[in-house]
């Protein structure tokens, strides 16, 4: 096979990656490999996986990586980082590991201002574990766990966990949320993130994505769902302290 | 009525027939279906509540909240899941709550594996941070998800324990017929709280110590009624053989092939392992030559009774095979049983 148009940071043996086909997984992790070999970082960068689909990218890349546990990959980032501060942590995670049982981590990340670089892959369901509901998920979404629609009463309507964080985050934090729609700008929102690291405080950049197999859509109904995501999640820089 | 469904079907179809309204969870494979298919459930009938939570941190304390005020409740996890649901069933311990959790093993430490192990016998027996007052059944089939099921409410309500039922992800996924007994009479259920006002902390060491002792002494008073095991073949085999779960079921498989007339081995099994029937296993294991433990953990059932095979100094051959988060085949179990080790 031919890697030319790969990032180097590939790791070779490990591909073709096990994503469904149209994944916006694998489309997001090809920028963050772009990104991280332009800046020339992979032998700093800890690369911090939760569990969720994302376990896939556990052999993505050459660097150094860890899956961690559900909900936990951003206290073991800090961990990392506290032991090493000439790392640059990483942490990647779903909609539910970041904002369900993982929320209180991540809030505590942001507030704290922990020099982590946490990136959030948002597809509205629980892709894993077969398409459960999420935070996430739109009031009147089919799920496994939603078979009539999801019921924003009693279930909630649908986080915005960027809106949470700015009112948390310290004012040299970097938050962000981008679009699979647009991966110059995932690109140019990773860099925000990795400067904003090397200047020792917290980012996130959420990023909205795409999950054919549990959306059961084509190439077409996905991107007209990306759409409707964008139109309720501002895709935008977020402004902090409000 | 039979019905072709899987274990985690049996599982809520039991949950309901016992009279369960509520059920709280958060996804987890491989007990995943038994959140989905309750909010199918509860989709079709408004008596019914759920709530997929954020963690099952939160699951286990909703269960706790809903069976405070009588409501018959439970929630379903697996693996690391098992291990969030302690905090709640703590809780239930201390309190008395009658709350039922299904527990579908899965590979472990951590993430694991997703599909099959015995690995969470001692989470689920002595999870907590007290003494394990609490009732296990170790489910063996999908017909036994329903049946214990129906059993763990059934215990729960009736003597005030958390109450589990122990199966795993092979049990859960594997679909075959299920007889679905209806009971006639379920316990009956009844707020908890009402009238009441209730802690779960003390404030001298005293009073707990009374408090703690009297909760321990009706455990062990209603041991009896609750404890409960199964034993195949011949009593008076030279050999017995000791399982629990799913396994039990494949060793009776292979038995069927290797001591076809029934001489060799006494099959035993712990039906509960909390309160577990030591009075039968040191029945079973009289004059025996040799013991057999098989199990897909490294030693967790063996750990469990071994103190009381001490106890009733038998000086039978112990064999251990331990197969912590693998299967077992039938071919397995002969293997191991011709080996003679
Ligand atoms: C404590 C714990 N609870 C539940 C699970 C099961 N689990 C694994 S992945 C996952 C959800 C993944 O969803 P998300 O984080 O949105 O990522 P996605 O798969 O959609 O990319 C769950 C619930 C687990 N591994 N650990
Ligand atoms: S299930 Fe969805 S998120 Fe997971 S790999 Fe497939 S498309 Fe991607």
């Amino acid at each position: 096979m031919n890697y030319k148009t790969m990032p180097k940071c590939y790791k070779n043996s490990s591909k073709p990656h096990f994503f469904c086909p149209g994944c916006g997984h694998a489309m997001i992790l090809k920028q963050l490999g772009s990104t991280i070999d332009e800046l020339k970082i992979s032998a700093e960068v800890v690369f911090g996986i939760d569990i969720g689909c994302s376990l896939l990218a556990w052999d993505f890349f050459d660097f150094d990586t860890i899956q961690t546990h559900h909900g936990r990959v951003i206290p073991v980032m800090i961990g990392v980082k506290k032991a090493n501060p000439k790392k640059v942590a990483v942490a990647y995670m779903g909609d539910g590991g970041g904002y369900a049982i993982g929320l209180q981590s991540l809030i505590h990340a942001a507030y704290r201002d922990d020099p982590v670089v946490a990136i959030l892959v948002n597809n509205t369901n629980y892709a894993m574990t077969g398409g459960q509901m999420a935070p996430t998920t739109f009031p009147g979404e089919i799920t496994t766990t939603s078979s009539s629609g999801k019921k924003s009463s009693g279930f909630g309507n649908y986080l915005d966990g960027l809106k949470l964080l700015s009112s948390v985050a310290d004012q040299s934090a970097y938050l962000e949320r981008v679009s699979v729609s647009n991966p110059r700008q995932i690109v140019s929102a990773f860099k925000k993130a990795f400067e904003t690291s090397d200047k020792n405080h917290f980012s996130f950049i959420e990023i909205l994505s795409i999950c054919p197999t549990n959306w059961k859509t084509d190439a077409a109904d996905s991107f007209e769902f990306l759409k409707n995501m964008e139109d309720k999640f501002p895709v935008q820089k977020y402004p902090l302290g409000e | 009525m039979k019905k072709f469904i899987s274990g985690n079907d049996a599982a809520v179809q039991g949950a309901l027939a016992s009279g369960a309204q509520a059920m709280y969870g958060y996804p987890i494979t491989p007990s995943t279906e038994i959140l989905q298919i309750w909010s199918e459930e509860a989709d079709k009938n408004d008596r019914l509540i759920f709530l997929q939570t954020e963690d099952e941190t939160t699951a286990g304390f909703a269960v706790n909240g809903s069976v405070l005020m009588g409501v018959k409740a439970f929630t379903a996890t697996s693996g690391p899941g098992t291990v969030l649901m302690q905090d709640g069933l703590s809780m239930a311990e201390n309190l008395r709550l009658p709350t039922v959790t299904i527990v579908m093993q899965r590979g472990g430490p951590s993430t694991g594996q997703v599909n099959y192990s015995q690995q969470e016998l001692n989470l689920a027996v002595f999870g907590g941070n007290g003494e394990g007052l609490r009732i296990v059944y170790s489910a063996g089939t999908p017909q036994e998800m329903y049946d214990f099921t129906l059993e763990a409410f059934d215990s729960a309500w009736r003597y005030k324990f958390p109450t589990l039922v122990l199966g795993d992800g092979y049990i859960g996924k594997q679909k075959t017929e299920v007889e679905l007994k209806h009971p006639l009479n379920p316990y009956q259920n009844s707020s908890l709280l009402a009238g009441k006002n209730l802690r779960n902390c003390y404030s001298s060491e005293e009073q707990f110590y009374e408090y703690l002792s009297k909760n321990i002494l009706d455990f062990e008073e209603k041991s009896s009624l609750i404890a409960r095991s199964e034993s195949i073949g011949p009593k008076n085999a030279p050999e017995l053989i000791v399982a629990h779960g799913s396994v039990f079921f494949v060793i009776r498989e292979a038995l069927k092939v290797i001591d076809p007339k029934s001489k060799k081995y006494q099959l035993f099994r712990p039906v509960t392992l909390r309160p577990f029937p030591k009075q039968d296993l040191k029945v079973a294991a009289r004059g025996k030559k040799k013991i057999w433990f098989f199990e897909s953990s490294y030693g967790q059932l063996y750990h469990l009774v071994s103190a009381e095979l001490d106890a009733a100094s038998v000086s039978a051959k112990i064999i251990k095979v331990f197969k912590p988060a693998y299967r077992f085949l039938p071919e397995d179990i002969a293997d191991s049983l011709k080996g003679g080790k």
